[in-house]
């Protein structure tokens, strides 16, 4: 897989019965997968569950060895849909993706595949991307559970909960024929911790012996009059299943002292961030030790009706920690209670906000207003933080993301900011992925960002006056896999918008960590690539294409860009832009190079630099750039007062800002250092000559200079 | 060494790093330092954008094993720090201290802050017209106040010199803080556990270990005055001294010498000339004039450039910055582009005027300038064109570029003497207006067409009223919002809010 190897995770996936497993969250459910027996897995790579595709993608003789089936899927549509072979047979299948983009992307496939149910247990792991450090749009994987009637866990972070988990949701999963949901929180996922293993288990039906011999039931495929029966199913026969499963075997958890008069009900995934606030106010320890009773719910949907009855019976009132909104917990227990008929007062999103990560910050202060005022002698004395001076707040810099240094694409968004000082302000259609970095400082292009794959769909409601301005739309290779091709191009081809389309072939699915997908350039044991995206948008039916194989030619680009804004050309125009994603090409070539070097190979290292003589401190070339290489300093001329351009050691030597200050006429201060390791012996011999030379050439014009000196 | 925690078992760990700085390796290695004596550890983070140069708060627990009262559950660890629960703080860079002291990560009762002092830039700070940085002794007085102990170096530059990264030197600044209870080769064997670049990483950790131990060293002093080398030289810097306030002598001198170089002690003279003209005016106006009057009177030319591109402390700070080894060679391309106009500046007044005025010559040798050129400067065909270039110099009083620049400053240093007589707050203002003037082609006319829209509305709207000064300060620093001079045609047009309509 790509340009990462992940060859020691694949070792922590071998261990066996007994053995100790130490790493992070995602690989711990990881092997979880493979201790369940699981028969097959796909997904689609995204924060924060990549781990676990790139590690099974790496673990291709492990899952051969077991007669597992592992893919990547094009789409979490595609993943969704594989679930598909656990509803005529007895194989444990597990998909994961991000969530909630992810989850929309396959709730057609999940809808199916709810209604349908299943035989062997199907497990869908989200990562639960949501809060600090987020990308995408914060909302809830609990409304699709809801909706679709799919179990949902949120197990309690702690690597044996979660990984046993993983078991008891296939095992809760058989029992009920219901697909069911594994959440895992962004830092769950990355958090560190042991376990100890088991053996892995080779599935007892492989897919291959499924497709030997095939099975059918009438009653399982979504049809009418079959729907009918699912809905019925749904409600009768699997729900009080899964309840029966939850409550027999366990899976929520009780802490802390059996009797009091309140209490707390918590989503698992929010249990130890509870805990810390508990012992900051004196009521618990670093151990869980709690001294209130706490009703963990490793499983959020459905809700054990017995339980939360039998909890809150007793108790004055109950606080309710649901993070995110609408709180679809607190409104299925207060109905609970009133059904039951008891007077336990539920507090929820009264004392807790609405919206927002629940950190420990701010449960404490949740915690604290609900002690207040139901048990005040219990209650923490509030603390006032001490006021951060403003004038701290108005020195410290906000970081944006950005691109990386050298990266493919910020060249196409230079030479965009420079087309569009000939042609004004285009309305530009984002999508998803690095790319979309462009939105913010220092080129601000971009209006809106409907998805993953729609830059081109997005942008298809924009049909130019005679004359006017075409709206242009970006994509990147991983997108135009997703779906791009059909949803973006095949749609405006059909409709014969007048747009152009700029899709981003840096090689990867580099947002999501370097994946390989169709269009990569690199070879793959287990999959096919190189297939160009030129070639699939002209089988589209696309006329006008470029393909630009090197974006940091920023005044090629620009031109181009130009001409497709401005090309008689009617229906969709498609530029590919081509560079290697450079944080991949960097893993790749540094060892290679540093090799080389050391064999006594011929290697040429180039950085740039800016001559702080000649630069006079406007940056321009910083606001058309945006690398982080390209920084500033302090002016050494003591006359000038403004910092000027510099360049660091971390620079590539990719060429762009070289690149912008000729297409953009900036300043003579850039120079490029080609830095020459094991030079052959002609070129040591001609610069020898040469240094003779120009150093004679310096001497006389050092005499010049000393002649007119201060 | 001292251990915090006495009163409970765990240690609570925030590190504020940004992208590419290896705070995940450093985070790994406190976690197996604690884990192989004694602790549990858990780390979590939220890596999501911070390759792509976001900053990344890095979060770990340790808890003693078997501490008072045995026979434990495993402990439930937080997955965030908590406001005025965080025992130590690493921070990769100033600004990111001054970060966790706003999150509310450091506080002065438990905090050990231990930050690099220097600066990454962030894009606002780097993308402004003109200086748009923060104010770093406002972080480092803050980090002084606010933590129980504050240990700032620069691990940027203590990693570059020992040959190492940042994440081992705040790793051996975290040992020798004595903030964590495990002994110094316990950590180094968490390095060495780690496997990679070991020998390098120990060396950035001894660095860091030692620099802990010792305080923030006092910022180096300024250099000395310049003094003068030559009898030329000498002459003009007695006249100065003589007839400068001392204030303008620094400034004046710079001013003088970057004349000398830039043309011949006869322009310094000029320069002398008119420092002194104003500062028989006003006093007050002597330093500001002598920066930005030596700063306009050498302006940037080709033939500037071209002396500044051969000279051979040049390449070698070229050859030192990126660190040419022995037995390896260099070569150095420059990034030119001068097009018709710079050209023809260039020439002789008359030639030059006469071709940017013609239309058909413009048609026919423009497009031999319409192309950057890479210019190879360790080669020689380029060198000599260049050093041609250079030896131009003489003959640069009668190029149009100088007749066309000294008849703007003439224009200028009217305008501030005019404004002098009465109001030399505002003559100081005008003179730093010379500050918008920079680059070299588009920017270059960015800047001369904001400073003459300032002198003019200044001329037309500004002289005589009572805040002169502070409103003409106001227009530069529109000048100085946008490059579409957005803030700056809005500021000059509130300038007249009754200008009639005509």
């Amino acid at each position: 897989m790509a340009e990462r190897s992940f060859k020691k995770e694949v070792e922590k996936l071998r261990l066996g019965a007994g053995e100790h497993f130490e790493g992070e969250g995602i690989l711990a459910v990881t092997k979880a997968l493979l201790q369940a027996g699981v028969a097959y897995v796909g997904g689609y790579q995204g924060s924060p569950i990549s781990h676990l595709m790139d590690v099974f993608a790496d673990a291709d003789p492990l899952l051969r060895e077991l007669g597992v089936h592992f893919e990547s899927s094009a789409n979490e549509a595609a993943a969704g849909a594989m679930l598909a072979a656990s509803v005529n047979y007895p194989l444990r299948g597990a998909v994961a993706w991000k969530s909630v983009v992810g989850t929309n992307v396959a709730s057609d496939a999940l809808s199916n595949l709810a209604s349908g149910g299943v035989t062997g247990g199907a497990l869908i792991i989200i990562g639960e991307d949501y809060g600090e450090g987020s990308s995408i749009m914060q909302e809830r994987t609990h409304a699709f559970a809801m909706k679709s009637q799919m179990w949902l866990l949120d197990p309690r972070p702690n690597l044996p909960t979660m990984v046993d988990m993983v078991e008891k949701g296939f095992e809760l999963s058989e029992a009920s024929n219901t697909p069911v949901m594994i959440e895992m929180r962004v830092r769950s996922c990355h958090m560190t911790g042991s376990f100890v293993a088991k053996d892995n288990r080779r599935p007892s039906m492989t897919v291959g012996d499924a497709a030997q011999t095939p099975t059918r039931d009438l009653d399982r495929i979504v049809l009418p009059p079959a729907i009918f029966l699912h809905e019925i199913e749904k409600v009768e026969k699997r729900w009080p299943a899964a309840q029966a499963f939850v409550r027999n075997n366990c899976l929520n958890e009780w802490f802390g002292p059996e009797r009091d008069d309140i209490g707390i009900i918590v989503q698992g995934g929010l249990f130890n961030t509870l805990n810390r606030a508990l012992e900051l106010a004196g009521l618990s320890d670093a151990w869980g030790g709690a001294k209130l009773p706490i009703y963990c719910l490793n499983v959020v949907y459905p809700l054990i009706a017995d339980e939360v009855v039998e909890f809150c019976a007793g108790k004055k009132a109950v606080l309710v920690l649901e993070e995110g909104q609408p709180e679809f917990i607190e409104h299925e227990l207060n109905t609970i209670l009133r059904r039951a008929d008891l007077h336990t007062r539920l507090v929820g999103k009264d004392v807790l906000p609405r919206a927002g990560e629940y950190s420990g910050q701010v449960i404490g202060d949740g915690l604290a207003r609900f002690l207040e005022q139901w048990s005040p002698e219990r209650a923490p004395a509030r603390q006032m933080a001490v006021p951060v001076e403003p004038e701290l707040a108005a020195n410290v810099p906000a970081r944006p993301a950005g691109f990386c240094t050298g990266c493919p694409e910020r060249p196409i968004f230079s030479a965009m900011k420079l087309v569009q000082r000939e042609l004004g302000e285009l309305h530009v259609s984002a999508d998803i992925g690095c790319h979309l970095f462009s939105i913010l400082p220092p080129f601000h292009i971009g209006n809106t960002t409907m998805g993953y794959g729609l830059g081109t769909a997005g942008a298809s409601a924009f049909r130019p006056n005679a004359g006017g301005k075409r709206a242009v739309a970006m994509m990147g290779d991983g997108g135009f896999w997703h779906n791009g091709l059909t949803s973006g191009i095949g749609n405006a081809v059909f409709n014969q918008d007048d747009t152009v389309t700029i899709v981003v072939d840096n090689g990867y699915s580099a947002a999501t960590g370097g994946q390989d997908i169709l269009s990569s350039r690199a070879d793959n044991d287990i999959r096919t690539t190189r297939h160009p995206i030129e070639k699939a948008v002209r089988g589209m039916g696309v006329r006008w294409a470029r393909t630009l194989t090197r974006t940091y030619d920023v005044a090629r680009m620009r031109d181009t860009l130009r001409e497709a804004l401005t090309s008689p050309e009617k229906g969709p125009k498609v530029i590919v832009a081509q560079s290697e994603c450079m944080l991949n090409k960097q893993r790749r070539i540094k060892p290679q190079l540093a090799k080389a070097a050391s064999e006594g190979k011929r290697v040429v290292r180039e950085r740039f630099g800016v001559d702080a003589d000649t630069c006079t401190g406007d940056h321009a070339c910083i606001r058309l750039s945006g690398c982080p290489s390209l920084s500033i300093r302090p002016n050494p001329d003591p006359l000038r007062q403004h910092p000027v351009t510099h360049i660091d050691n971390s620079c590539v030597g990719c060429g762009n800002c070289g690149e912008v200050a000729h297409a953009a006429v900036l300043c003579p201060s850039f120079w490029k250092a080609s830095i020459i390791t094991n030079p052959r012996r002609w070129e040591r011999v001609a610069a020898k000559a040469r240094k003779w030379i120009i150093g004679a050439l310096q001497r006389s014009h050092a005499r010049t200079l000393a002649a007119r000196a201060f | 060494m001292e251990i915090f925690n006495q009163h409970r078992d765990r240690i609570t760990i925030a590190i504020l790093a940004l992208g590419g700085e290896g705070g995940g390796v450093l985070a790994d290695w406190i976690q197996v330092v604690a884990r192989q004596n004694g602790y549990v550890a858990q780390g979590t983070s939220v890596p999501g954008v911070a390759q792509r140069t976001g900053s990344t708060v890095y979060y770990i627990e340790l808890v003693r094993i078997g501490a008072a009262g045995g026979n434990r559950p495993d402990p439930v660890l937080a997955m965030m720090p908590v406001r005025g629960d965080v025992d130590i703080v690493i921070a990769s860079e100033l600004m990111e201290a001054g970060r966790a002291i706003l999150r509310g990560f450091v506080s002065k009762d438990r905090t050990t802050l231990i930050g690099s002092t220097h600066r990454v830039y962030a894009i606002s700070e780097k993308s402004a017209l003109g200086d748009g940085t923060g104010a770093n002794a406002r972080i480092l007085d803050a980090a002084e106040r606010r933590a129980a102990r504050f240990i700032g170096f620069d691990m940027a530059e203590a990693a570059q010199s020992a040959g190492s990264v940042i994440s081992s030197v705040m790793f051996g600044a975290m040992a020798g803080s004595g903030s964590l209870p495990f002994p110094r080769e316990a950590f180094e064997d968490a390095v060495r556990h780690g496997g990679k670049a070991v020998a390098a990483n120990l060396k950035g950790f001894a660095s860091g270990f030692d620099a802990a131990g010792r305080a923030l060293p006092a910022p180096a002093e300024a250099a000395g005055p310049r003094a003068p080398t030559t009898a030329a030289g000498r002459a003009l810097h007695d006249r100065l001294c003589r007839s400068l306030p001392e204030e303008a002598h620094a400034l004046a001198t710079d001013g003088v010498a970057r004349l000398m170089e830039w043309q011949d002690a006869r322009y310094a003279e000029v320069y002398v000339d008119r420092v002194e003209e104003l500062a028989a005016i006003a006093p007050a106006l002597a330093a500001p004039a002598a920066r930005h009057l030596a700063l306009w009177m050498a302006y940037e030319d080709p033939i500037r450039v071209a002396d500044l591109k051969i000279r051979a402390t040049r390449s070698a700070h070229i050859a030192r910055e990126v660190r040419v080894g022995s037995g390896q060679l260099l070569r150095v391309t420059e990034y030119m582009h001068p097009r018709l106009q710079e050209v023809c500046e260039t020439l002789p007044r008359r030639i030059g005027s006469r071709i940017l005025a013609s239309e058909g010559w413009r048609r026919r040798l423009e497009p031999f300038f319409a192309r950057g050129r890479h210019v190879e400067t360790t080669g020689l065909r380029w060198f000599i064109v260049l050093r041609l270039l250079a030896a131009m110099r003489p003959f640069r009083r009668g190029s149009l570029r100088y007749a066309m620049e000294q008849e703007r400053i003439g224009r200028w240093l009217d305008l501030v003497r005019d404004v002098a007589r009465s109001d030399v707050d505002a003559a100081v203002e005008i003179l730093g207006c010379q500050a918008l003037v920079k680059g070299y082609s588009d920017t270059f006319e960015r800047g001369i067409a904001n400073l003459e829209t300032i002198l003019a509305a200044v001329e037309s709207h500004v002289i005589g009223t009572p805040d002169a000064a502070a409103r003409i300060a106001a227009l530069r620093d529109a000048a100085l919002q946008d490059e579409e001079g957005k803030a700056l045609g809005c500021a000059v047009s509130q300038l007249s809010p009754v200008r009639q309509a005509s």
